[in-house]
Protein backbone atom coordinates (compact mmCIF):
# COMPACT_ATOMS: atom_id res chain seq x y z
CA UNK A 1 0.00 0.00 0.00
CA UNK A 2 2.68 2.63 0.97
CA UNK A 3 4.77 1.70 -2.27
CA UNK A 4 2.13 2.22 -4.32
CA UNK A 5 1.47 5.60 -2.35
CA UNK A 6 4.97 6.43 -3.28
CA UNK A 7 4.63 5.68 -6.58
CA UNK A 8 2.13 7.59 -7.43
CA UNK A 9 1.66 10.88 -5.18
CA UNK A 10 5.37 11.13 -4.18
CA UNK A 11 5.08 14.87 -3.35
CA UNK A 12 2.39 13.73 -1.11
CA UNK A 13 4.00 10.85 0.62
CA UNK A 14 7.15 13.00 1.89
CA UNK A 15 4.34 15.63 3.06
CA UNK A 16 2.94 12.93 5.15
CA UNK A 17 6.30 12.34 6.80
CA UNK A 18 7.67 16.30 6.86
CA UNK A 19 3.85 16.86 8.63
CA UNK A 20 5.63 14.64 11.54
CA UNK A 21 9.15 15.97 11.31
CA UNK A 22 11.03 13.07 10.12
CA UNK A 23 11.62 11.56 6.67
CA UNK A 24 10.93 8.51 4.88
CA UNK A 25 14.53 6.82 5.57
CA UNK A 26 13.81 7.67 9.16
CA UNK A 27 16.09 10.85 9.60
CA UNK A 28 14.86 14.04 11.29
CA UNK A 29 14.95 17.24 9.62
CA UNK A 30 18.58 18.44 10.10
CA UNK A 31 20.32 14.98 9.96
CA UNK A 32 22.86 14.06 7.47
CA UNK A 33 23.01 10.59 6.39
CA UNK A 34 26.09 8.03 7.89
CA UNK A 35 29.45 9.37 6.06
CA UNK A 36 32.32 7.01 5.28
CA UNK A 37 35.45 7.77 4.57
CA UNK A 38 38.63 5.87 2.65
CA UNK A 39 41.65 7.17 2.02
CA UNK A 40 44.73 5.64 -0.97
CA UNK A 41 41.56 3.92 -2.38
CA UNK A 42 43.26 4.28 -5.66
CA UNK A 43 47.10 2.82 -5.84
CA UNK A 44 48.40 4.19 -9.46
CA UNK A 45 47.06 7.74 -8.12
CA UNK A 46 49.01 10.08 -6.73
CA UNK A 47 46.53 11.46 -3.90
CA UNK A 48 42.77 9.44 -3.59
CA UNK A 49 40.03 9.44 -1.67
CA UNK A 50 36.53 7.86 -1.63
CA UNK A 51 33.45 8.91 0.27
CA UNK A 52 29.91 7.42 0.92
CA UNK A 53 27.18 9.98 2.07
CA UNK A 54 24.53 7.26 2.37
CA UNK A 55 24.16 5.72 -0.62
CA UNK A 56 26.30 8.50 -2.63
CA UNK A 57 29.59 7.27 -3.61
CA UNK A 58 32.30 9.50 -5.09
CA UNK A 59 35.67 8.85 -5.86
CA UNK A 60 38.66 11.24 -6.30
CA UNK A 61 41.92 10.35 -7.93
CA UNK A 62 44.54 13.09 -8.17
CA UNK A 63 46.88 12.99 -10.72
CA UNK A 64 50.47 15.53 -10.72
CA UNK A 65 52.33 16.47 -13.92
CA UNK A 66 54.61 18.71 -14.49
CA UNK A 67 53.97 21.71 -17.36
CA UNK A 68 55.11 25.22 -17.53
CA UNK A 69 53.09 28.01 -15.20
CA UNK A 70 50.43 29.90 -17.13
CA UNK A 71 51.83 33.59 -17.92
CA UNK A 72 49.41 35.48 -16.38
CA UNK A 73 50.75 33.89 -12.85
CA UNK A 74 54.16 32.53 -13.38
CA UNK A 75 54.57 31.97 -9.69
CA UNK A 76 51.85 29.38 -9.36
CA UNK A 77 50.62 25.65 -10.13
CA UNK A 78 47.03 25.09 -10.92
CA UNK A 79 44.39 22.93 -10.00
CA UNK A 80 42.24 21.49 -12.75
CA UNK A 81 38.77 19.48 -11.06
CA UNK A 82 36.73 17.95 -12.97
CA UNK A 83 32.72 15.88 -11.73
CA UNK A 84 32.16 13.16 -13.76
CA UNK A 85 28.94 11.97 -13.69
CA UNK A 86 28.78 8.50 -15.71
CA UNK A 87 25.56 6.90 -16.79
CA UNK A 88 26.54 4.13 -14.71
CA UNK A 89 25.58 5.99 -11.63
CA UNK A 90 21.75 7.00 -12.42
CA UNK A 91 19.37 6.56 -14.69
CA UNK A 92 19.42 10.60 -15.09
CA UNK A 93 22.54 11.35 -16.79
CA UNK A 94 23.38 9.72 -20.03
CA UNK A 95 26.49 8.61 -22.18
CA UNK A 96 28.37 11.44 -24.52
CA UNK A 97 29.23 14.51 -23.33
CA UNK A 98 29.03 15.93 -20.13
CA UNK A 99 25.56 17.52 -19.23
CA UNK A 100 25.15 20.62 -17.61
CA UNK A 101 24.90 19.33 -13.97
CA UNK A 102 28.60 18.00 -14.71
CA UNK A 103 29.38 20.59 -16.03
CA UNK A 104 28.02 23.03 -13.32
CA UNK A 105 29.23 21.07 -10.67
CA UNK A 106 33.02 20.93 -11.79
CA UNK A 107 32.79 24.88 -12.02
CA UNK A 108 31.49 25.28 -8.29
CA UNK A 109 34.37 22.96 -7.35
CA UNK A 110 36.76 25.35 -8.86
CA UNK A 111 34.76 28.36 -7.78
CA UNK A 112 35.70 26.77 -4.12
CA UNK A 113 39.01 25.80 -4.51
CA UNK A 114 39.91 29.44 -5.47
CA UNK A 115 37.42 31.34 -3.12
CA UNK A 116 38.47 29.02 -0.10
CA UNK A 117 42.28 29.11 -0.52
CA UNK A 118 42.54 25.30 0.01
CA UNK A 119 46.32 25.11 -1.42
CA UNK A 120 48.46 27.86 -1.71
CA UNK A 121 49.44 27.84 -5.55
CA UNK A 122 52.64 29.22 -4.73
CA UNK A 123 53.85 26.58 -3.13
CA UNK A 124 52.85 24.24 -6.53
CA UNK A 125 55.37 26.24 -8.67
CA UNK A 126 59.00 24.74 -8.96
CA UNK A 127 60.63 27.25 -10.34
CA UNK A 128 59.18 30.52 -11.50
CA UNK A 129 57.95 30.69 -15.12
CA UNK A 130 59.76 27.35 -16.02
CA UNK A 131 58.10 24.35 -14.39
CA UNK A 132 55.14 23.97 -12.13
CA UNK A 133 52.98 21.15 -10.71
CA UNK A 134 49.37 20.76 -12.24
CA UNK A 135 46.93 18.72 -9.95
CA UNK A 136 43.89 17.06 -12.07
CA UNK A 137 41.41 16.24 -9.81
CA UNK A 138 39.34 13.56 -11.45
CA UNK A 139 35.75 13.18 -9.33
CA UNK A 140 33.84 10.06 -10.42
CA UNK A 141 30.30 9.77 -8.85
CA UNK A 142 29.69 5.96 -8.72
CA UNK A 143 26.22 6.11 -7.05
CA UNK A 144 24.25 9.20 -7.45
CA UNK A 145 21.98 9.76 -4.74
CA UNK A 146 21.87 13.41 -4.25
CA UNK A 147 23.78 15.61 -2.20
CA UNK A 148 26.49 15.53 -4.91
CA UNK A 149 28.40 18.53 -4.19
CA UNK A 150 28.86 17.73 -0.53
CA UNK A 151 30.68 14.63 -1.39
CA UNK A 152 32.65 16.00 -3.87
CA UNK A 153 34.02 18.62 -1.48
CA UNK A 154 35.01 16.08 0.88
CA UNK A 155 36.10 13.90 -1.78
CA UNK A 156 38.57 16.62 -2.74
CA UNK A 157 39.62 17.70 0.36
CA UNK A 158 40.81 13.99 1.51
CA UNK A 159 42.41 13.10 -1.59
CA UNK A 160 44.41 16.91 -1.42
CA UNK A 161 45.40 15.20 2.03
CA UNK A 162 46.40 11.90 0.91
CA UNK A 163 48.33 13.29 -2.08
CA UNK A 164 52.09 12.95 -1.85
CA UNK A 165 54.71 15.04 -4.58
CA UNK A 166 57.81 13.55 -5.64
CA UNK A 167 60.60 16.29 -4.80
CA UNK A 168 61.56 17.69 -7.65
CA UNK A 169 65.17 19.71 -9.02
CA UNK A 170 66.27 21.69 -12.16
CA UNK A 171 69.47 20.83 -13.07
CA UNK A 172 71.37 24.30 -13.78
CA UNK A 173 73.62 22.87 -15.86
CA UNK A 174 71.57 21.19 -18.32
CA UNK A 175 67.75 23.25 -17.63
CA UNK A 176 65.97 19.74 -17.36
CA UNK A 177 63.75 18.51 -14.25
CA UNK A 178 65.45 16.03 -11.70
CA UNK A 179 62.60 13.75 -10.02
CA UNK A 180 63.32 11.96 -6.88
CA UNK A 181 60.66 9.62 -6.50
CA UNK A 182 62.53 8.34 -3.09
CA UNK A 183 61.23 12.39 -1.94
CA UNK A 184 57.79 12.22 -1.22
CA UNK A 185 56.23 15.21 0.42
CA UNK A 186 52.37 15.84 1.17
CA UNK A 187 50.81 19.03 0.26
CA UNK A 188 49.98 22.13 3.02
CA UNK A 189 46.51 21.91 2.81
CA UNK A 190 46.05 25.26 5.03
CA UNK A 191 42.12 25.82 4.69
CA UNK A 192 39.25 22.97 5.50
CA UNK A 193 36.33 23.78 3.50
CA UNK A 194 33.67 21.81 3.98
CA UNK A 195 29.73 21.90 2.49
CA UNK A 196 26.17 21.42 3.66
CA UNK A 197 23.40 20.75 0.95
CA UNK A 198 19.92 22.12 1.85
CA UNK A 199 16.49 21.51 0.10
CA UNK A 200 13.29 23.65 0.64
CA UNK A 201 9.95 21.62 0.53
CA UNK A 202 7.14 23.56 -0.04
CA UNK A 203 8.71 27.09 0.28
CA UNK A 204 8.77 27.16 3.83
CA UNK A 205 10.52 23.34 5.24
CA UNK A 206 14.10 23.15 4.94
CA UNK A 207 16.03 19.51 5.25
CA UNK A 208 19.70 18.78 4.89
CA UNK A 209 21.59 16.23 2.81
CA UNK A 210 18.14 15.78 0.34
CA UNK A 211 18.43 12.46 -1.15
CA UNK A 212 18.01 12.19 -5.07
CA UNK A 213 14.44 12.23 -4.89
CA UNK A 214 14.03 14.54 -2.20
CA UNK A 215 16.37 16.86 -4.60
CA UNK A 216 13.77 16.48 -7.32
CA UNK A 217 11.01 16.94 -5.72
CA UNK A 218 12.09 19.82 -3.88
CA UNK A 219 11.47 23.44 -5.06
CA UNK A 220 15.06 25.16 -4.38
CA UNK A 221 18.15 23.51 -2.98
CA UNK A 222 21.33 25.64 -1.58
CA UNK A 223 24.79 24.42 -0.71
CA UNK A 224 26.54 26.45 2.00
CA UNK A 225 30.57 26.13 2.25
CA UNK A 226 32.53 27.42 5.01
CA UNK A 227 35.48 26.77 6.89
CA UNK A 228 37.28 26.25 10.03
CA UNK A 229 37.37 29.90 10.93
CA UNK A 230 33.76 29.89 10.03
CA UNK A 231 34.03 32.00 6.92
CA UNK A 232 31.64 31.63 4.04
CA UNK A 233 33.47 30.58 0.85
CA UNK A 234 30.50 29.92 -1.13
CA UNK A 235 26.55 30.35 -0.53
CA UNK A 236 25.77 28.69 -3.84
CA UNK A 237 21.59 28.46 -4.18
CA UNK A 238 21.44 28.22 -8.06
CA UNK A 239 17.06 29.93 -7.80
CA UNK A 240 14.38 28.28 -7.05
CA UNK A 241 11.90 29.37 -4.72
CA UNK A 242 13.09 32.43 -2.05
CA UNK A 243 14.67 31.90 1.41
CA UNK A 244 14.24 34.47 4.51
CA UNK A 245 17.04 35.53 6.04
CA UNK A 246 16.29 34.33 8.72
CA UNK A 247 16.22 30.38 7.46
CA UNK A 248 19.48 31.65 5.72
CA UNK A 249 21.30 32.15 8.95
CA UNK A 250 19.85 28.85 10.34
CA UNK A 251 21.17 26.80 7.45
CA UNK A 252 24.91 28.89 8.47
CA UNK A 253 24.62 27.69 11.89
CA UNK A 254 24.11 23.98 10.72
CA UNK A 255 26.99 24.09 8.07
CA UNK A 256 29.45 25.87 10.66
CA UNK A 257 28.48 22.63 13.12
CA UNK A 258 28.61 20.53 9.72
CA UNK A 259 32.19 21.35 9.36
CA UNK A 260 33.62 20.37 12.84
CA UNK A 261 31.86 17.26 12.21
CA UNK A 262 33.72 16.45 8.73
CA UNK A 263 37.15 18.13 9.67
CA UNK A 264 37.23 15.59 13.03
CA UNK A 265 36.14 12.50 10.15
CA UNK A 266 38.84 13.85 7.21
CA UNK A 267 41.62 14.15 10.33
CA UNK A 268 40.74 10.83 11.57
CA UNK A 269 41.30 9.42 8.79
CA UNK A 270 44.23 10.71 7.71
CA UNK A 271 45.72 10.29 11.05
CA UNK A 272 45.13 6.38 11.11
CA UNK A 273 46.60 6.26 7.90
CA UNK A 274 49.31 8.17 8.95
CA UNK A 275 49.44 5.57 12.17
CA UNK A 276 49.48 2.37 10.45
CA UNK A 277 52.47 3.45 8.50
CA UNK B 1 32.89 48.15 9.70
CA UNK B 2 30.89 50.39 6.89
CA UNK B 3 27.16 51.42 7.38
CA UNK B 4 24.43 50.51 5.03
CA UNK B 5 23.76 54.60 4.26
CA UNK B 6 27.46 55.25 2.92
CA UNK B 7 26.86 52.27 0.32
CA UNK B 8 23.73 53.77 -0.01
CA UNK B 9 23.34 51.06 -3.25
CA UNK B 10 24.64 53.20 -5.86
CA UNK B 11 24.10 51.40 -9.15
CA UNK B 12 26.09 52.16 -12.30
CA UNK B 13 23.91 54.07 -15.10
CA UNK B 14 21.27 51.32 -16.73
CA UNK B 15 18.86 51.18 -19.28
CA UNK B 16 17.11 48.71 -21.09
CA UNK B 17 14.90 48.61 -24.23
CA UNK B 18 11.98 45.96 -25.28
CA UNK B 19 11.42 44.67 -28.61
CA UNK B 20 14.26 45.51 -30.45
CA UNK B 21 14.28 41.96 -32.80
CA UNK B 22 11.26 40.42 -34.49
CA UNK B 23 11.64 37.06 -34.47
CA UNK B 24 11.99 36.38 -30.86
CA UNK B 25 8.36 36.04 -29.16
CA UNK B 26 9.89 38.82 -27.02
CA UNK B 27 13.71 40.45 -26.74
CA UNK B 28 15.28 42.91 -24.63
CA UNK B 29 18.76 44.69 -24.35
CA UNK B 30 19.87 45.61 -20.52
CA UNK B 31 23.18 47.61 -19.97
CA UNK B 32 24.47 48.55 -16.98
CA UNK B 33 27.63 50.47 -17.35
CA UNK B 34 29.81 49.54 -20.15
CA UNK B 35 27.71 45.49 -19.48
CA UNK B 36 25.53 44.67 -21.93
CA UNK B 37 23.07 42.21 -22.78
CA UNK B 38 20.49 40.99 -25.43
CA UNK B 39 18.31 38.93 -24.77
CA UNK B 40 15.57 36.94 -26.61
CA UNK B 41 13.07 34.80 -25.90
CA UNK B 42 11.05 31.76 -28.18
CA UNK B 43 8.17 30.10 -26.78
CA UNK B 44 5.45 28.35 -25.37
CA UNK B 45 7.03 26.10 -28.84
CA UNK B 46 7.10 22.38 -29.29
CA UNK B 47 9.74 20.73 -27.48
CA UNK B 48 12.10 18.02 -27.56
CA UNK B 49 10.56 14.22 -27.04
CA UNK B 50 13.50 13.40 -25.15
CA UNK B 51 13.35 17.30 -23.27
CA UNK B 52 9.44 17.14 -22.29
CA UNK B 53 8.06 17.55 -18.97
CA UNK B 54 4.07 16.24 -18.94
CA UNK B 55 3.33 18.64 -16.54
CA UNK B 56 4.40 22.31 -17.18
CA UNK B 57 7.23 23.97 -19.56
CA UNK B 58 10.88 23.16 -20.50
CA UNK B 59 12.94 26.46 -19.95
CA UNK B 60 16.38 26.61 -21.55
CA UNK B 61 18.60 29.29 -21.07
CA UNK B 62 21.79 29.51 -23.27
CA UNK B 63 24.49 32.27 -22.30
CA UNK B 64 26.40 33.02 -25.75
CA UNK B 65 29.95 34.83 -24.60
CA UNK B 66 30.98 37.60 -26.90
CA UNK B 67 34.02 35.67 -27.97
CA UNK B 68 34.45 31.94 -28.20
CA UNK B 69 32.23 28.97 -27.49
CA UNK B 70 30.39 28.74 -24.26
CA UNK B 71 32.49 27.48 -21.54
CA UNK B 72 32.21 25.56 -18.21
CA UNK B 73 32.00 29.43 -16.50
CA UNK B 74 28.77 30.01 -18.92
CA UNK B 75 27.07 27.01 -18.02
CA UNK B 76 27.06 27.60 -14.58
CA UNK B 77 25.56 30.76 -15.00
CA UNK B 78 23.26 28.91 -17.65
CA UNK B 79 22.11 27.14 -14.37
CA UNK B 80 21.43 30.30 -12.46
CA UNK B 81 19.28 31.89 -14.74
CA UNK B 82 17.39 28.93 -16.03
CA UNK B 83 16.59 28.49 -12.09
CA UNK B 84 15.62 31.36 -11.37
CA UNK B 85 13.14 31.59 -14.32
CA UNK B 86 11.61 28.78 -13.50
CA UNK B 87 10.82 29.95 -10.13
CA UNK B 88 9.16 33.06 -11.60
CA UNK B 89 7.14 31.42 -14.56
CA UNK B 90 4.05 29.48 -14.12
CA UNK B 91 5.45 26.90 -16.17
CA UNK B 92 2.38 24.42 -15.89
CA UNK B 93 0.15 27.00 -17.74
CA UNK B 94 2.08 25.45 -21.35
CA UNK B 95 2.76 21.78 -20.40
CA UNK B 96 4.81 19.63 -22.61
CA UNK B 97 6.41 23.22 -24.38
CA UNK B 98 9.24 24.68 -24.41
CA UNK B 99 10.23 28.05 -23.48
CA UNK B 100 14.20 29.59 -24.85
CA UNK B 101 15.78 32.04 -23.39
CA UNK B 102 18.92 33.06 -25.04
CA UNK B 103 21.47 35.73 -23.79
CA UNK B 104 23.93 37.35 -25.86
CA UNK B 105 27.16 39.20 -24.09
CA UNK B 106 27.82 42.32 -25.97
CA UNK B 107 30.14 43.31 -23.79
CA UNK B 108 31.19 42.53 -20.40
CA UNK B 109 32.44 45.24 -17.46
CA UNK B 110 31.53 43.34 -14.62
CA UNK B 111 28.56 42.47 -12.67
CA UNK B 112 27.79 39.75 -16.22
CA UNK B 113 25.59 37.34 -13.64
CA UNK B 114 23.08 40.25 -12.46
CA UNK B 115 22.89 41.93 -16.06
CA UNK B 116 21.89 38.30 -17.57
CA UNK B 117 18.88 38.08 -14.93
CA UNK B 118 17.87 41.71 -15.19
CA UNK B 119 17.58 41.21 -19.32
CA UNK B 120 16.30 37.76 -19.08
CA UNK B 121 13.79 39.46 -16.96
CA UNK B 122 13.00 42.27 -19.34
CA UNK B 123 12.87 39.94 -22.52
CA UNK B 124 10.10 37.47 -20.25
CA UNK B 125 8.18 40.06 -19.44
CA UNK B 126 8.31 41.56 -23.60
CA UNK B 127 7.16 37.88 -24.83
CA UNK B 128 3.99 38.60 -22.29
CA UNK B 129 4.92 35.00 -20.56
CA UNK B 130 2.61 34.47 -17.30
CA UNK B 131 4.92 35.01 -14.16
CA UNK B 132 4.13 34.86 -10.53
CA UNK B 133 6.92 37.47 -9.68
CA UNK B 134 9.61 39.33 -10.91
CA UNK B 135 13.07 39.23 -10.29
CA UNK B 136 16.42 41.12 -11.09
CA UNK B 137 20.21 40.60 -10.24
CA UNK B 138 22.09 43.01 -8.22
CA UNK B 139 25.98 41.75 -7.25
CA UNK B 140 28.15 43.08 -4.44
CA UNK B 141 32.00 43.07 -4.40
CA UNK B 142 33.01 43.72 -0.96
CA UNK B 143 36.69 45.41 -1.26
CA UNK B 144 40.08 44.35 0.76
CA UNK B 145 39.12 46.87 3.52
CA UNK B 146 35.84 45.69 4.01
CA UNK B 147 33.41 48.13 1.98
CA UNK B 148 30.33 47.33 -0.11
CA UNK B 149 30.45 47.93 -3.45
CA UNK B 150 27.22 47.57 -5.71
CA UNK B 151 27.02 46.72 -9.29
CA UNK B 152 31.08 46.68 -9.35
CA UNK B 153 33.18 46.90 -12.74
CA UNK B 154 35.48 44.27 -14.03
CA UNK B 155 38.22 46.56 -12.64
CA UNK B 156 36.67 46.71 -9.20
CA UNK B 157 35.77 42.85 -9.35
CA UNK B 158 39.45 42.26 -9.36
CA UNK B 159 40.46 44.32 -6.57
CA UNK B 160 37.77 42.67 -4.16
CA UNK B 161 37.97 39.87 -1.97
CA UNK B 162 34.49 38.64 -2.41
CA UNK B 163 31.89 38.89 -5.15
CA UNK B 164 28.17 37.93 -4.40
CA UNK B 165 25.54 38.01 -6.93
CA UNK B 166 22.08 37.66 -6.07
CA UNK B 167 18.50 37.69 -7.65
CA UNK B 168 15.58 39.33 -5.70
CA UNK B 169 11.80 38.55 -5.91
CA UNK B 170 10.01 41.55 -6.19
CA UNK B 171 7.18 40.34 -3.91
CA UNK B 172 8.95 39.40 -0.56
CA UNK B 173 12.39 41.00 -1.48
CA UNK B 174 14.04 37.76 -0.67
CA UNK B 175 16.64 35.63 -2.30
CA UNK B 176 15.88 34.23 -5.06
CA UNK B 177 19.51 32.74 -6.34
CA UNK B 178 23.05 33.18 -4.87
CA UNK B 179 26.53 33.07 -6.54
CA UNK B 180 29.50 33.72 -4.49
CA UNK B 181 33.23 34.06 -5.07
CA UNK B 182 35.89 34.42 -2.51
CA UNK B 183 35.45 34.23 1.31
CA UNK B 184 33.32 36.52 3.81
CA UNK B 185 32.16 36.32 7.04
CA UNK B 186 28.27 35.70 7.79
CA UNK B 187 27.99 39.64 8.99
CA UNK B 188 29.53 40.97 5.20
CA UNK B 189 26.59 38.15 3.88
CA UNK B 190 23.42 39.04 5.87
CA UNK B 191 25.03 43.25 4.69
CA UNK B 192 25.51 42.43 1.19
CA UNK B 193 21.77 41.32 1.14
CA UNK B 194 20.64 44.00 2.98
CA UNK B 195 22.48 45.90 0.06
CA UNK B 196 21.12 43.99 -2.67
CA UNK B 197 17.35 44.31 -1.54
CA UNK B 198 17.59 48.11 -1.57
CA UNK B 199 19.21 48.34 -4.72
CA UNK B 200 16.83 45.87 -6.05
CA UNK B 201 13.55 48.73 -5.01
CA UNK B 202 15.35 50.74 -7.41
CA UNK B 203 15.63 48.33 -10.53
CA UNK B 204 11.89 47.30 -9.99
CA UNK B 205 10.77 50.83 -9.87
CA UNK B 206 12.65 50.92 -13.54
CA UNK B 207 11.05 48.02 -15.09
CA UNK B 208 7.51 49.88 -13.51
CA UNK B 209 8.17 52.84 -15.35
CA UNK B 210 9.39 51.20 -18.67
CA UNK B 211 6.30 49.30 -18.67
CA UNK B 212 3.78 52.09 -17.64
CA UNK B 213 5.80 54.22 -20.52
CA UNK B 214 5.42 51.62 -23.30
CA UNK B 215 2.02 50.87 -22.35
CA UNK B 216 0.41 54.09 -22.37
CA UNK B 217 1.87 54.79 -25.65
CA UNK B 218 -0.46 52.07 -27.48
CA UNK B 219 -4.25 52.87 -26.09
Amino acid sequence: MAAGFKTAEPLEYHRSFLKENCRPDGRELGEFRPTTLNISSISTADGSAMVKIGNTTVICGIKAELTTPPSDAPNKGYIVPNVDLPPLCSSRFRAGPPGEQAQAASQFIADVIESSDLINMEELCIEKAKLCWVLYCDIMCLDYDGNLLDACIIVLLAALKNAQLPEVTVNKETDLAEVDIQKKRRLKISRHPVGSSFAVFDDSIIIVDPTAEEESLSTALMTVVTDEEDRLCAVHKPGGTSLSGEKLQHCINRAITRNKEISKLVDKVIGSMKATK
Amino acid sequence: MMELDQSCSVLREYGSEQSLLSRPDGSSTFVQGDTSILAGVYGPAEVKISKEIYDRATVEVLIQPKMGLPSVRERAREQCVRETCEAALQLTLHPRSSLTVILQVVHDDGSLLACCLNAACMALMDAGLPMSLLFCGVTCAISREGQIITDPSAAQEKESQALLTFAIDSVERSVLMSSTSGSFSVHELQQCIAVSQKASEQIFQFYRDSVKRRYSKIQ
